[in-house]
């Protein structure tokens, strides 16, 4: 297994990781943003979860499992901009976003750098429909480089509100959901009693400790940490087949 | 019918300072940039815009035209962060009114229904009521499943004095028809809006409207414009599908000259300045 392990490149895994996080959610929007993301979404679909709606990240629903980069020949719904507020505001929607920054409950930055909001250090792309989106309907996070820049004990500002904060709302926030963080070195979770963070797998040939030491808090660490799973030979042609110019591999090195 | 055809300086000359103008489009697709350079070249000032941001806020920023950015995003789409945007907030020339893009939606649509706002979850537990403390809540007189009246974010009516749109094609009267496979919030601007500009690839005949694409992509009635421009390539350098995609060459030249302090001179020197549109359609096709 672990000759095996050494081979394998770690954006399969990462693909394979986030596939698996769509896993169970039947007949919803999968709205993964950013190529791994997508091809992790559509490998879901191709494998596991046939019952997945996805766009062609444009206005079409995609009526097939098309490759990154290509237009679906077969489109089975039109969405819009408009109407994408219509799903996730009816929560029939798992989307994955990036983040800049993501604290210890799950609340993400991806608007701004810096203590001063009217003159950031380094302004970023807006609050986008992050508010929303984590208010509303489920919602998981990727992060291709884990580091201590983006797992920080405190975010400059929250656009996806964590735990702590959706606790603090009650009833209005029911349908808060924060499902995993998937990044090049590890996956987490908020399977803790007070939903911190948690280590839930290491990807092959990463360590806890280098996970720990990537992290800016405390996460939750079992005794027992698993290895993130190995892609199938199955899952392996998939990904081939649905990223043929290998975009994931530029996204994550091995 | 009334025939509203004018200019982009006609346009330009309905605006004031300190007025807070509506962008349509979404980042880099489908924006009315003719107008926006025609903006460019006027002593206009202090304008708010209110934009799905794209070349349209950074050009403005850019030349000194805003005071206040009303935005949930602003970016290029294949480069992810404006850069003249970014330069604008960094040095704190501009200011924010940063909201949700599904905020902005309620807003416009508030506006255009003439309510003074609509009740949401969205911006409840982040920092958007930190940033903006004039944003309400209110509590809804119905008790939700649990019991509890649930407390929600009161976006308010967010009033345009001027809404600019583009789109593919129009009549002389302002029935606007969008070909591309997405309307974006265009029609919502319009509504939202005391003066309301659609520019558009060509004015045709109105017989000819259905005859280019089904009754639904009708998106804009004329009940809600004041005057049309027919602008050939007024998008450029944002796409305007089906007739013609995004210029990434001329959009990646736009944004590399935000890079030296010179570089905006330069950029402007060459495309805004002194070009009215057909010259500057001419420049593009050199």
């Amino acid at each position: 297994m672990t000759h095996v392990a050494q081979q394998v490149r770690r954006a399969d895994v990462c693909a394979v990781a986030i596939a698996d996080c769509f896993r169970g959610d039947g007949e919803i929007l999968a709205n993964p943003i950013g190529n791994l993301p997508v091809l992790g979404g559509r490998l879901a679909r191709a494998l596991h979860e046939p019952r997945l709606v996805m766009t062609d990240g444009e206005a079409h629903l995609a009526g097939e499992v098309h490759p990154l980069g290509a237009a679906p020949e077969v489109v089975e719904g039109w969405n819009p901009y408009r109407r994408m507020f219509d799903v996730l505001w009816n929560g029939r929607r798992h989307v994955m976003m990036g983040a800049s920054q993501i604290d210890r409950y799950g609340n993400q930055n991806i608007a701004a750098i810096g203590p001063d909001p009217d003159r950031p250090a380094r302004q970023l792309i807006g609050f986008r429909g992050a508010p929303g989106n984590t208010i509303n309907n489920p919602t998981s996070y990727w992060v291709p480089n884990h580091g201590t820049r983006v797992f920080v004990e405190k975010v400059d500002l929250v656009c996806g509100i964590g735990y702590d904060r959706a606790a603090e709302l009650g009833e209005v926030a029911r349908f808060h959901d924060l499902r995993q963080v998937i990044t090049n070195l590890a996956v987490l979770d908020f399977e803790t009693p007070d939903h911190r963070m948690r280590l839930r797998s290491v990807h092959p040939g990463v360590t806890v400790e280098e996970v720990v030491a990537a992290t800016g808090f405390e996460l939750a660490i079992p005794d027992e940490v698993p290895q993130t799973r190995l892609p199938t030979p199955d899952e392996l042609a998939a990904i081939e087949r649905l990223d043929p110019g290998g975009l994931r591999l530029r996204e994550v090195k091995d | 019918m009334n025939d509203k055809r004018m200019s982009e300086a006609e346009v330009v000359g309905r605006l004031a300072d300190g007025m807070t103008v509506g962008i349509g489009g979404w980042g880099s697709r489908r924006k009315p940039m003719s107008i926006v350079r025609e903006i460019c070249r006027s002593p206009l000032r202090d304008l708010t815009v209110v934009s799905y941001g794209g070349p349209d806020v950074g050009m403005l920023c850019a030349a000194g035209k805003v005071r206040e950015v009303v935005f949930a995003f602003v970016s290029l789409d294949t480069i992810a962060l404006e850069p003249h945007f970014r330069r604008a907030r960094e040095s704190g020339a501009v200011a924010a009114r940063q909201v949700d893009e599904g905020m902005m939606l309620l807003g416009l649509q508030a506006a255009a229904w003439r309510v003074p706002f609509l009740p949401t979850r969205v911006g409840l537990g982040s920092d958007l009521p930190r940033l903006d403390p004039s944003l309400r809540t209110v509590t809804s007189p119905y008790p939700a499943p649990g019991g509890t009246h649930e407390e929600l974010i009161a976006v308010p009516a967010l009033h345009l004095d001027a809404a600019i749109v583009h789109v593919n094609r129009a009549d002389a009267g302002g029935n606007g028809q969008v070909l591309g496979p997405d309307p974006y919030f265009d029609d919502l601007f319009l509504e939202a809006a005391g003066l309301r500009f659609l520019s558009c690839e060509r004015i045709v005949p109105t017989a000819e409207l259905t005859a280019a694409g089904p009754v639904q992509s009708l998106k804009v009635t004329r009940l809600m414009v004041d005057g049309v421009v027919e602008a050939p390539g007024g998008a450029h350098p944002t796409s305007c599908a089906p007739d013609y995609p995004r210029d990434e060459a001329f959009q990646r030249d736009y944004a590399a000259s935000a890079k030296d302090p010179d570089g905006w001179e330069r950029f402007r020197k060459e495309w805004i300045d002194g070009l009215d549109e057909p010259a500057y359609q001419a420049r593009v096709k050199g």
